[in-house]
């Protein structure tokens, strides 16, 4: 059964129709990575699924019950944690606090400030800077650190490499792949197409709006992601 | 030993400004609003503070922690039914409606008890003109330190209360980026809804600390909003302890003023104000320092 599940979903910024129609599903333990080109609709689709973004048709089920008509705030709680575009941390407080008062309101689990600072070692020398000053892929471990404290059963992730330098994107997805393989449920997107191969259990590229490949990574070459990315080919499953 | 007195005088009265601007300084912080009937809702407090000494043998004291709930209860009414919606509508109307909630406050206290002039200084016994000797020739009026305190006290509590609670952090958070908070399970209305609580509540406090030094009308609130902003500019929009430093500055610059000349209780306020916002508008230190465009800062 799939942990979330994604019927017909429309999403619009004013007269442009930037999510379509879009259907998907994410099982248990999945890490599926989303692709496409600036401005395919990706971020707006992941923000739609948190909340954060008004859908214009279709449904969201969630572990479950329909999440459609729910607020982000409400729709946390039940266990869908967004690592927003450009992190967004609270720049004047410290990590500290950034961290603290997402678990303040998440759900109860076993992420807490210990175990993020363990699943993050980076953020133990700068637990009590302001997150402001951190560096890139310090405030990138910050941003999904905030998002672990409210333990999840799903992790949405925008962009967590983009404008980060390669060292810094390195450590972040270390990171990640220690989540990978401890279980969680992750949808990624990501511009880089070899590392979305590389980290996730299924792939689905997205051009205008809609999704238009869709399969499992490793039965998926880089050839068949790029021309897909680009808009070579339209409508094509991989595999079911 | 002339300059020795106003200065102390000064720093007082500037406790009073910094207990008045709080709630102003508070809620534009956390919601981006001006409220422009802070004075008018300060009046509305002492007024019901005062109906209740006025008709009871209740002490202010006691009937100020009667009516603060009921002024936090006003504050997050306001918030929920008037203030979300005028933000909705974008920056410029809740000055627009703050302005008309400040004429309807005003109307309908001047209905209620007319155009007379009140006082809860009868109210408080020797309070009201007791002093302390420092030295033989320099006094402090004991009624100013307990107002000095009591914005200490406020301006410090609020500032723990923001760095040590769960509460607190989630305001900062929603003060910072409302969207983003969502996102991490905070309900940013009921944290607006909250914040206008504190801020009107401590509006109200600040009312019954004038009602009880000196007369009040229910014309009042428009001067003491311009106090309010006064302080609350000199100090750093935004910044709790810059309220506290912003009062005491207006407070000694109007005491000096008035030692110069009777008329320049306000004009020295007045000035300094000025000064300080060219100033800071001059070097783009508003900005930077999370002014005007700035968000509710870390204590």
């Amino acid at each position: 059964m799939s942990l979330l599940s994604v019927e017909q979903l429309d999403a619009r910024h004013g007269l442009l129709h930037a999510v379509r129609g879009v259907t998907f599903a994410v099982a248990a333990g999945e890490t599926l990575a989303l692709v496409g080109a600036n401005g395919a609709g990706k971020t707006t689709l992941l923000r739609t699924v948190a909340g954060a973004h008004k859908r214009a048709g279709g449904r969201i089920v969630f572990d479950g019950a329909d999440v459609t008509a729910i607020p982000a705030y409400a729709r946390l709680r039940t266990g869908i944690a967004l690592v927003p575009e450009g992190r967004r941390l609270f720049a004047g407080m410290t990590v500290k606090e950034n961290l603290l008062v997402a678990g303040a309101y998440g759900r109860p689990g076993s992420w807490n400030l210990d175990t993020v600072v363990e699943a993050f070692p980076l953020l133990r020398a700068r637990i009590n800077s302001r997150a402001g000053n951190l560096s890139g892929g310090e405030q990138q471990a910050t941003a999904i650190g905030r998002a672990l404290m409210t333990n999840p059963k799903l992790l949405l992730l925008d962009e967590v490499s983009l404008g980060l330098a390669p060292i810094a994107v390195e450590a972040v997805y270390r990171s990640l792949d220690t989540l990978i393989k401890a279980g969680a449920t992750i949808v990624l997107v990501e511009q880089d197409i070899a590392r979305a191969l590389g980290v996730a259990t299924r792939v689905a590229c997205m051009l205008e709006g809609r999704i238009i490949l869709e399969g499992r990574a490793k039965d998926m070459t880089r050839e068949q992601v790029t021309e897909a990315y680009f808009g070579l080919k339209r409508e094509q499953r991989a595999t079911s | 030993m002339i300059w020795v007195t106003p200065l102390l005088n000064g720093v007082l009265l500037g406790g009073y400004y910094a207990l008045l601007a709080c709630g102003l300084s508070f809620m534009f912080g956390v919601m981006r609003i001006i409220n422009l009937a802070h004075g008018d809702l300060a009046i509305l407090g002492a007024s019901l503070v005062f109906v209740i000494a006025d008709n009871t043998e209740i002490s202010p004291f006691v009937a100020l922690i009667m009516v603060l709930p009921l002024m936090a209860i006003i504050g997050w009414a306001l918030q929920r039914w008037m203030l979300e919606r005028s933000l909705r509508a974008g920056v410029l109307v809740p000055l627009l409606t703050t302005f008309g909630l400040a004429i309807v406050i005003e109307n309908g206290l001047f209905e209620y008890f007319g155009a007379d002039s009140r006082s809860l200084a009868p109210y408080i016994g020797d309070l009201a003109f007791n002093s302390w000797a420092i030295t033989g020739s320099i006094y402090v009026g004991s009624l100013a330190v307990l107002t000095f305190a009591v914005a200490v006290v406020l301006l410090g509590g609020l500032n723990l209360f923001l760095a040590h609670t769960s509460l607190g952090r989630a305001i900062r958070a929603t003060a910072e980026d409302p969207d983003t908070a969502e996102l991490i399970g905070i309900n940013a209305r009921s944290v607006y809804a909250v914040a206008a609580a504190i801020a009107i509540a401590s509006a109200g406090l600040a009312g019954v600390f004038l009602a009880m030094r000196e007369t009040f009308s229910p014309y009042s609130g428009p001067l003491q909003l311009i106090f309010a902003f006064e302080a609350v500019v000199i100090g750093g929009i935004g910044s709790l302890s810059g309220t506290l430093v912003g009062g005491i500055v207006l407070g000694v610059a109007q005491m000096f003023g008035a030692q110069i000349n009777p008329q320049g209780f306000l004009i020295a306020g007045h000035v300094v104000f000025l000064v300080v916002l060219a100033g800071r508008l001059g070097l783009g230190a508003l900005e930077a320092r999370g002014g005007l465009h700035g968000s509710f800062r870390r204590p």
